[in-house]
Parts: structure tokens; sequence; C-alpha cells
């Protein structure tokens, strides 16, 4: 990956050019989504009608998304009444700080975390590890990345640009375990690691799929049950989530849990759906005494404000955008640059973190609509991509290009004009091998990867010309003969 | 920043300037006159499951069989026990980890006299509960669309119990198979009203990941075997 300091979009343009031709990357990540297609087709089948589920799981959402602030108390009034404790946070560092104050307050000394794309956005293992926390991630996928030291992939495979004898080398460096080249034996070496770190630890932290209003609950999806010992064994549990997670009851979660395992993996359901009603309750077996929901907004307001573009709040990270995309397919998930990866990361990252920064990921994309049509929530994926488009535009205009633009429309409305300036073109073609490819040439951005096209001799409309007149020719031969 | 809730008010406050003006509704699903989406119709939508106990029951068997969950159906308790028996030999399991209940009370003087049992009620050594070959626990409801199982922090034993041992069996009755997910939640609703348990979980299958390759494996971190023995 480049260095943080380059510009965004300069990153971008460089990760884009490497990864493109990295042959051996992508097909990887290709062999990685092959079945992905197969199982989701499959499962979405057996749907009665997965356009009208789909309608519905957007309505839930629209319904939620509208009324933010109502449901968000809801919550909160819910979840404090059961012993539960509600943060809530502006912006990353205030989120970080009442975590690491938190740790700090009950001498925690280590921690374990399962999957949460919030704690990547606010960059908490980090801030963790600087304020002297050991930190685990339990995620089979994140704490290969973690070992790797290297971010998510893809929010939901985190690691699936990766081949297993990478992995087994990774394992063999940081683990001293043997090489396997057995996707099972690297598994259960995880396993084995991983166990102490859920009964060492003094805290858990993890992510939220939902949050559900009329019960004051907090839902967690996964497969592999990490997520279930992170809030089942250390004494004190943070979970950190966007605002926007909410729904309004727990009834709702019986349309969206196997919606999000169907767009997600292909599976009916996934392994555990877990929905947590704060810290353990009297009477209880087990659970954390302590259990705190940090609420964050970072920006997600921004977005709400945006009534155009709000819907794109109904994300439920499920990741399909990503697995059908072109772009992702060729880029791979770290050429964005992001934390949320692919067409949605596009859509709302510039709301996130700046439009004119964050622009250029719009542009990458070939508006194919592959993502609105298999978004489980019915987000207007692509069209949102061309809206971040114009307002970037309408925010910064660009003189020179629509300088360009307005000398164009002059000459298209001026027939003989266009006519003139049109013989000029094989000339031009003529010239432009001299500068191709150097600084001078103004193509350059296309010449640099193609051939340009060269003009030809004879224009469009004297060809036309020429036919017309040998048509009319032919037609009054033809009544003459008559 | 008020230290107690945090900046809980200007969040407020940024939200409600926001939905200020409101957004169109791009697909429209039905709603009940409350204006809340209704839950009525999810049933029409989502995979079918014939109504009645032998169609749900072959539904629930043959997910069992995709998710790798070992479905076992038992005339009895006892012949409940010699199954967990069997498999006791066959794994050559030391420890056993439970909890009180209804059917487990009943069950547990059934069970092979060497095997050691460790009862999570009233609270248990983790590392000892970690050490343990299996764990049985009761549960609330299994589920024909999903083929899951339904766990509370109520019913189960607490949060751990079913998911730390690397072999949970689950020991059920044909009258907790309900339709769906749908079903499963009003009937959570009903019996425990407002006083939810701590949790609710729905295990489907044994533990899994996909992270290498997207190859599936078993036992990520939870179970590796599933067994549910099911009594009339
Ligand atoms: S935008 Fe839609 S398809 Fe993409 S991750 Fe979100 S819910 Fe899934």
């Amino acid at each position: 990956m480049s260095t943080l300091a380059e510009a965004p979009r300069d990153q971008f343009q460089t990760d884009a050019n490497r990864t493109a031709t990295d042959d051996v990357r992508r097909l990887a990540v290709r062999r990685a989504l092959s079945n992905y297609q197969t199982a989701r087709n499959r499962t979405g089948a057996t749907f009665t009608d997965w356009k009208s589920a789909r309608s519905a799981a957007a309505t839930i959402k629209h319904e939620a998304v509208n009324h933010l602030d109502k449901y968000l108390e809801e919550f909160e009034r819910k979840f404090t009444a059961r012993g539960g404790k509600v943060f809530w946070a502006s912006n990353s560092e205030q989120a970080r700080n009442y975590i690491l104050e938190l740790a700090a307050a009950r001498g925690v000394r280590s921690i374990v975390k399962s999957k949460a794309m919030t704690g990547e956005e606010i960059h908490l293992n980090p801030a963790l590890l600087a304020a002297g926390y050991g930190v685990v991630e339990s995620d089979l996928g994140e704490y290969i990345q973690q070992l790797k030291g290297e971010a998510p992939y893809h929010f939901v495979f985190p690691c699936m640009h990766l081949r297993r004898d990478e992995i087994s080398d990774l394992f063999e460096k940081e683990l001293g375990t043997a090489k396997t080249d057995n996707p099972e034996e690297l598994t259960m070496i995880a396993r084995r690691v991983l166990r102490r770190a859920y009964i060492d630890a003094d805290m858990g932290i993890s992510g939220g799929n939902f949050i559900v209003a009329d019960t004051g609950m907090v839902s967690i999806t996964e497969n592999e049950g990490n997520a279930r010992l992170t809030v089942g064994i250390p004494k004190i549990h943070v979970a950190l989530i966007g605002i926007e997670k909410v729904v309004p009851c727990l009834g709702d979660l019986a349309l969206l849990l196997p919606m999000l395992a169907t767009a997600g993996t292909g599976q009916h359901l996934t392994g555990y759906n877990s929905m947590y009603g704060g810290p353990r309750q009297p009477g209880e077996t087990d659970g954390p005494e302590e259990f705190h929901v940090v609420l964050l907004d970072n920006h997600r307001t921004r977005l709400l404000a945006d009534p155009e573009q709000r819907d794109a709040l109904h994300c439920i990270r499920c990741g399909a955008c990503l697995n059908v995309c072109p772009i992702f397919k060729n880029i791979g998930g770290h050429t964005y640059g992001t934390t949320y990866q692919g067409p949605i990361g596009s859509v709302i990252t510039p709301h996130f973190r700046g439009l004119q920064d964050w622009k250029h990921l719009s542009g990458a994309s070939s508006l194919c609509g592959a993502c609105t049509e298999t978004c489980p929530v019915g987000i207007d994926i692509h069209h949102h991509l061309l809206r971040n488009r114009r307002n970037a535009v309408q925010e910064k205009p660009a003189p020179s290009e629509s300088l360009v633009w307005k000398m164009f429309a002059f000459l298209m409305r001026r027939p003989a004009l266009y006519k003139f300036a049109s013989r000029f073109a094989p000339l031009g073609s003529m010239l432009h091998p001299l500068i191709e490819r150097t600084a001078l040439d103004p193509v350059r951005a296309w010449t640099d990867t193609r051939d340009f096209p060269s003009a030809p001799l004879r224009s469009f409309r004297s060809q036309f010309k020429a036919h017309q007149a040998q048509k009319a020719a032919a037609i009054s031969q033809k009544g003459g003969a008559k | 920043m008020n230290s107690q809730n945090g900046d809980r008010e200007a969040i407020l406050g940024r939200v409600r300037e926001a939905l200020r003006v409101p957004a169109p509704l791009k697909h429209p699903a039905e709603r009940s006159a409350g204006g809340e989406p209704t839950t009525a119709h999810f049933r029409e939508w989502l995979p079918p499951v014939g109504p009645s106990l032998d169609e749900k029951f072959a539904l629930f068997a043959k997910l069992s069989e995709t998710l790798r969950s070992e479905l076992i159906v038992c005339a009895d308790l006892a012949q409940a026990a010699a199954e967990i028996s069997s498999l006791s030999s066959a794994e050559s399991w030391k420890t056993i980890a439970l909890h009180r209940g209804g059917l487990l009370d009943k069950l547990a003087p059934l069970l092979p006299s060497g095997l050691a049992q460790l009862c999570v009620d009233g609270g248990y050594d983790k590392n000892a509960l970690e050490a343990c070959d299996a764990g049985i626990t009761e549960c609330e409801l299994l589920v024909a669309q999903t083929g899951s199982v339904c766990v509370t922090s109520d019913n189960s034993g607490g949060r751990v119990l079913s998911v730390l041992p690397p072999h949970h069996i689950v020991i059920a009755r044909q009258t907790q198979l309900v339709t769906d997910l749908t079903e499963a939640y009003e009937s959570l609703a009903a019996k425990y009203r407002a006083n939810y348990p701590s949790m609710i979980s729905f295990i489907t299958g044994p533990s899994r990941t996909g992270d290498i390759e997207r190859i599936l494996v078993l036992g990520a971190h939870g179970p590796k075997r599933l067994t549910i023995l099911l009594l009339p």
C-alpha cells in the first residue's frame, strides 16, 4: 500500500495501476468470489419473492433512518433500563477517548475484539496499543490481517486476497508453527491461540449489525462464534456502532437477518445471530458486568442531511456490492484507501471524509449498476456515484474542463464552423505522433495505455453526402427504365 | 462534551436538523396503520415452510444436513442418554458441562457414571469450562425455515456454555419446532414480555469460517460439532 501522506487520489491511481496488472492477486480474488455468486443465487431463489422482501427491508430502514432521533432515544431508554450504558460520540476522538478512559478506570490489561469496521474507522487498535493494552482481533480474517499489519481487504471477507501458502508463511513467521497447505489446519492454529485470548481478556470490544429500538438490544451477526465468546466471557463489554444501524423492532430482524445472510455470503442464515440486551441480568449464569454501547456519528449526520443520498445510510454492510463490482475485482480492496471499500464505500466516503479529497472514487465506476441490482435494501448506489460527481463539480467547478465543453458546444451549434474545423482533424492526426505520450500530449491520460485513433481523411458528412447522391442517381435511373 | 453520556444533545440536534427535509421512499412496501412496517407479510416473501409439523420437521432435517448439524430423533430420554454415551466413548470424553433445567435434570442421572459433569449454574471457572469435551444445553426453539437452534441466557445455561466447548449437544422436544424467525420472535415476546434474557442467539450449524480462500472449515472458534437430540 502507498504511504498515507500521499493525496488519496494519487494513492488510488498508483495502487490501481499496480493492482490492475497484478494477475496473481486478481486470480486469488476471483477464485475467492467464484462460489459466492452460485451460493447467493441458489439461496436467493428459495425466497418466494425477493423483490418484495427487498422493498420491505428498504422500508424498515427508511422508517428507522428518517426517525433516527426517536429510535435512538428509545434504544437508549430501554438499554439503560437494563443496566447498559450508552455513550454518544460525535467523532473518532471522542469514541477512542471514552474507551481508553474506561479501560484505564477499570484496570484493564488485555482486550479481545470481534470484528468491528467502526473500530477500523476510528483507528482504535493503534490507540489501544499505544496506551499499552494487549489487543487481539478474534475473527479469523481480521486476526490474519492484524498479524500481517494490514487493513482488511473487504469489510466482510477481510483476507480474501491471500492464498493459503501466504497465510501459512505468515503463521510460521509470527507464531512459529509448521507449514501447511490445509485451510483446516491453519484455522485450528488460530483457534488454539485465540482461545487463550478470550479467557484472559478483561475487556471485549465488538461492533454491531443492528440496534433494536423497541427491546433495547444490539444484534451481532457472525459465523465463527468469536463474537459470542467476546461478548460472553470478559467482564466488561463495549459495542461500537454507527448511529444508522438502528431498526424499530425486534421482529424486523426476522426479515433482515435472512436477507443479510443471503446477500452477504449466500447462506440462509449466518452461523450466529445474537441479540444482547445489556449486561448479565440478576439470576443469570454469566455475561459481562458492564455493557457499554458507543453510538458513533463521525459525519453520518452529514450524509443524513442530504435527502437525495440519505438512503446510503440504509446499508446493512452485507458486502454484496463489492462482490459483484467489476472495479473491485480488478483494483482490489486496499486501493480504495478507505475503511469501507467498493461501491458503497465510494458513495459514503466523500460524505464522511470530504468530497474534494475522495471524489475520484465516484469516477472509478463503470456505472454498470450491478451494485444497485444486488443490494438487499435497494440503495441507488450507482446513481449516487453520479450525484457525487455532479456535487463535486458544482462545489468546485473545473474552469479548464468547462471551457473545453463550452468551446465544444459553440462548435456543435455552428455546422459551417464545425465543417471547417473538422478539416483540420487529419492534420492533427499527422502531427500528434510527434508529441504522443510526452508531457505536451493533451490526451496523455488516454495514450498512456491505449492507441489514439487517427482521424479519417473523409468526414462522415462528406461520405454521407456522396452516398445520398449515389442513391438519388440510382433511383432516377430506375425511374427512367420504367 | 458531557462525560456522562457524551455528545448526546449535539448529535440528536444534528439528526433533527438533518431530518427537516424528508427523503423519498423509493421502495414502498406494506405498512400497518401505525406507520410501522408490518412483520405479518414477511412470511409471504421469505423461503416457504409447509404448515404441518411433518413439513416443518422435513425442512429442519434437510437444512440440518446442509449445515452439517447432526440431528438425531430420540424416542425418549433413555435413548438420548444412550446417544450421548456413544458420542462420549467415540470421542473419549472426560468431562461434560451442562446446566439445570426441566429436561436436563432428568437426563443428567442417566448419563454414564464415568463421565464427570460440570454444572454452570451459579458460576463456573472459565478454564474448567474451556477444558470440557462437550456442552449440553436445552434450547428455546428450533426454527424450521433456517435450521436454527435458538438459545437464550435464560434457559440454555447462560451465554458461554453453548459456544465454548468443542461439541455442543442440544436437547429439545418436537413441540419446540417453530416455522420461521417471525414465529420465533413472537413466541419469545409472549414468553418473556418486556423482560427478555440478556442474550438471545440463533445458532445455525456448527461454528464455521470461510476466511481462508472462502473454503468452509468447521469449528473456527465455537463448536466443531452440533448435535441436536430431538425428543417427541
Ligand atoms: S450498499 Fe447494499 S449491497 Fe452494498 S454493502 Fe450495503 S447493503 Fe450490501
